[in-house]
């Protein structure tokens, strides 16, 4: 089956109870599609805000992003670096 | 303490790791004949928050994309300053009050570059890496510190 790799981090990560999860796609669809699709997947997944910071391959990226099968999808809480 | 002129890595350097900061070495990396400014900024773990008495820190990391988000902010750094003098660590981990948990040196002819250059990555570097602290207070709590909305370069 085709997956996405989601990282979640910090308060994220508390919040779902892991660092990475694998979610099943069927197929290409974007940053904002993906968020949704977690999202209703019920709790812990729907605590995580509807516009979350996230990085695709490692690039921030936005809701329009495409996100493909094999693409690793980082959910980034606010930063607080320094 | 005096920089040995011409014993810095050729271009800027950026690098995060959980192991401690060694000041010395992170400013050995900069400095060049040509310099007429030198610069360290270090930023350190401090003992309150807001009115709270704070005992540590934990540093966390996405840490591949970390590591190349503090190398493009050397490169930027550099090619501000005019020189390829950079450079700059971020700890990650268990941190106690007063250790460092960032440095950054910089070396340039005349010191305005250097101040401004240093003082730039660290504003981008609040903004854009992708890192996270928690704050673990006297009475025995924690809580993750309230950041910024990561944003690209």
């Amino acid at each position: 089956m085709n997956t996405v790799k989601a990282l979640f981090f910090a308060r994220y990560r508390d919040l779902i109870g892991e660092r990475e999860v694998d979610l099943p796609v069927s197929g290409p669809l974007s940053v904002g599609e993906l968020v949704r699709t977690l999202r209703s997947r019920g709790a812990p997944y729907s605590e995580l805000p509807p516009d979350p910071a996230v990085a695709v391959n490692r690039r921030v990226a936005d809701a329009d992003t495409p996100v493909e099968p094999g693409d690793e999808v980082a959910f980034l809480p606010p930063v607080a670096g320094g | 303490m005096s920089t040995s002129a011409g014993s810095g890595s050729p271009g800027p350097w950026a690098l995060v790791s959980d192991e401690p900061i060694d000041p010395t070495g992170v400013l050995g990396r900069v400095g060049a004949p040509e310099d007429g400014a030198v610069l360290l900024f270090l930023g350190t773990v401090r003992d309150h928050a807001e009115g709270r008495a704070v005992g540590g820190l934990d540093y966390e990391a996405y840490l591949p994309m970390a590591q190349s988000v503090l190398e493009e902010l050397a490169r930027e750094a550099a090619d501000r300053l005019g020189t390829e003098r950079v450079a700059v660590q971020h700890r990650v981990g268990s941190l106690d009050i007063g250790d460092v948990s960032v440095a950054v040196a910089v070396s340039s002819p005349h010191r305005g570059e250097s101040f401004d250059a240093a003082r730039t990555l660290m504003d981008d570097l609040k903004r854009r890496l992708p890192v996270w602290k928690r704050e673990g207070y006297v009475d025995g709590t924690r809580e993750w510190v309230d950041g910024t909305r990561i944003e690209g370069g």
